[in-house]
């Protein structure tokens, strides 16, 4: 190779991606991608798109009557079911994104070994999937809320909005993380199932912050509140729930500063995760 | 050397010295992995599938990779694609590289030919506007216009094929890389699968070629280049390079 072409600097090395930012370069085919995945979902099904709400309903009439009324919650918190509700579609959403994004690469290992596409894409379309299927979730419970007169401020709104970003990143940048891992590793599937199991009972979704502060010591409800879900959690219960006037509620302690605390957090593990994919991005295609 | 030398433009391919080695892993969960750290036995394997591959395309040049199972023809194709990296060494390009390399891999069965089109081109890189200024010449090249919006799971393996096929031929490149598609399809098709292909190199795009079909592929490229073992044999006309091979 004695020969050196005169315009080299017009060539360029294939495979190698910009990470996160080539996949919104490349937002059609994401869109497509997207658009794929929700299509599919309920294909073959009479009643197709209504069991996104019929599920909430559902899973919303379960637990009102196990631990609103056998438990006997609804008597201690006001309009408990609503709380309830809140809180869980917060962590639906994120185990939802956060496995899906977990499992995107092997199951797209047929793509990734033949096609060279910023790999990224995957976990970031898991997230965005979920996310379309958090939507009827959230218009559920907005709902039933309206009737019990929800008329929530601007900076109420904001603050679901605020929590559902945190989640996203959060869930985006623990999806590359583990989707990375879990090429090689399998083992980083059935640590994320214990997670996502570990997630609902992590945060106030069926019980209040309240109850956490006197169980515990102080510093473990300071890292209680470390915990980006548990702070998306409570923006959704400030931003539904609160609207309600309900007795005896008051915000976690801190909450803003928490909330600010949890967009670094997300966002560090998002920069964790892009970097831990980038890293292990080269072995993708011949590991899978 | 043929050709490259006396065109004074930037090559569209080039390959320099590249080295890939394969570590086939014997254990593939945490546990297993530290097992056998803890009894020292090996925790992979090392296999050569290039050992210092260097060569250039010029443009609109068509060359065959040539050699037997294993010699690292796939390998190098894949590095053009950019699904893998050399460990060390350069693969650069210049332009758009698309790659026939199984074709159908991005379809899904539940979607239907329409859909998969759409969905199919925008993985291989074209945009909206390029997919609907081609819609009707892929679906006609690839002759099921009844079946269009049926899905694709009810498709025979033959439609399925003339259907990913059709898509890939259509798209926007520059460079075209071709890994043993020929061989799908009746012959009717083949036929006009290696017409399309001739028609696109003598547009001017460049070809990379990887098939068993040895006769077909010495007719198709005017280059040659024979692998063995990971490494560059022979590098030159393709019928030469194929009598080398046979002999």
């Amino acid at each position: 190779m004695s020969r050196v072409s005169p315009e080299l600097s017009t060539l360029d090395e294939p495979g190698r991606s910009i990470g996160l930012l080539d996949v919104f370069r490349r937002r059609y085919l994401l869109s497509l991608i997207v658009r794929k995945e929700v299509q599919i979902r309920y294909r073959g099904s009479v009643l197709g798109w209504m069991w996104s709400y019929v599920k909430p309903l559902v899973q919303f009439a379960v637990f009102y009557v196990a631990i609103g009324v056998f438990l006997g919650m609804n008597g201690r918190v006001d309009y408990f079911p609503i709380y309830l509700l809140a809180g869980i579609t917060v962590v639906t959403f994120f185990n939802e994104a956060f496995s899906n994004g977990t499992r995107s690469l092997v199951d797209n290992a047929a793509l990734i070994k033949k096609i060279y596409l910023p790999r990224e894409m995957f976990p970031v379309a898991s997230m965005m999937i979920a996310a379309v299927n958090t939507l009827p979730q959230i218009v559920v419970v907005i709902v039933i809320a309206l009737f019990f007169g929800w008329a929530p401020s601007l900076l109420q709104i904001g603050a679901i909005l605020l929590g559902l970003l945190i989640v996203a990143m959060l869930a985006t940048g623990l999806g590359l993380f583990f989707g990375a891992i879990n090429v090689t590793f399998r083992d980083a599937q059935s640590f994320v199932e214990i997670i996502v199991m570990c997630a609902v009972w992590a945060s106030p979704v069926m019980y209040q912050w309240e109850m956490v502060a006197q169980a515990v010591p102080e510093w473990l409800f300071t890292a209680y509140r470390l915990n980006p879900i548990t702070i998306g959690v409570e923006l959704f219960h400030y931003g539904i729930w609160f609207p309600l006037n309900p007795q005896d509620a008051f915000l976690i302690p801190d909450m803003w500063l928490f909330a600010g605390i949890a967009v670094v957090t997300s966002l560090v593990l998002l920069i964790i995760g892009q970097a831990v994919f980038r890293r292990l991005e080269g072995r993708f295609a011949q590991d899978l | 050397m043929p050709k490259i030398s006396d065109t004074a433009v930037a090559p569209r391919v080039a390959v320099r010295d590249v080295h890939k080695d394969f570590k086939l892993r014997h254990t593939h969960s945490i546990k297993e992995t530290v097992l056998a750290a803890v009894r020292r036995r090996p925790l992979t394997t090392e296999f050569h599938a290039l050992d210092g591959v260097s060569f250039e395309i010029g443009e609109g040049e068509a060359v065959a990779l040539l050699g037997f199972n294993g010699s690292g023809k796939s390998t190098t194709l894949k590095m053009i694609s950019g699904v893998l990296r050399p460990d060390s060494g350069q693969v650069l390009t210049r332009g758009r590289v698309a790659g026939l390399i199984e074709v159908g891999a991005g379809f899904h069965p539940d979607l239907s030919g329409r859909e998969n089109i759409y969905l199919n081109a925008a993985i291989l890189g074209m945009t909206k506007k390029e997919t609907e200024e081609r819609f009707d010449d892929i679906v006609a090249f690839s002759e099921i216009e009844q079946f269009i919006d049926t899905e694709v799971k009810h498709y025979s393996s033959g439609m399925f094929l003339r259907l990913a096929f059709s898509v890939a031929i259509h798209t926007e490149v520059d460079i075209l890389l071709i890994d043993e598609i020929l061989s799908v399809g009746d012959e009717p098709f083949q036929k006009k699968c290696l017409a399309r292909i001739r028609e696109l190199h003598a547009k001017g795009k460049t070809l990379v070629v990887v098939s068993h079909d040895l006769d077909m592929v010495s007719h198709l490229c005017e280059r040659g280049i024979l692998l063995k073992g990971g490494k560059v044999v022979f590098d030159g006309d393709s019928k030469e390079a194929v009598a080398l091979m046979r002999r």
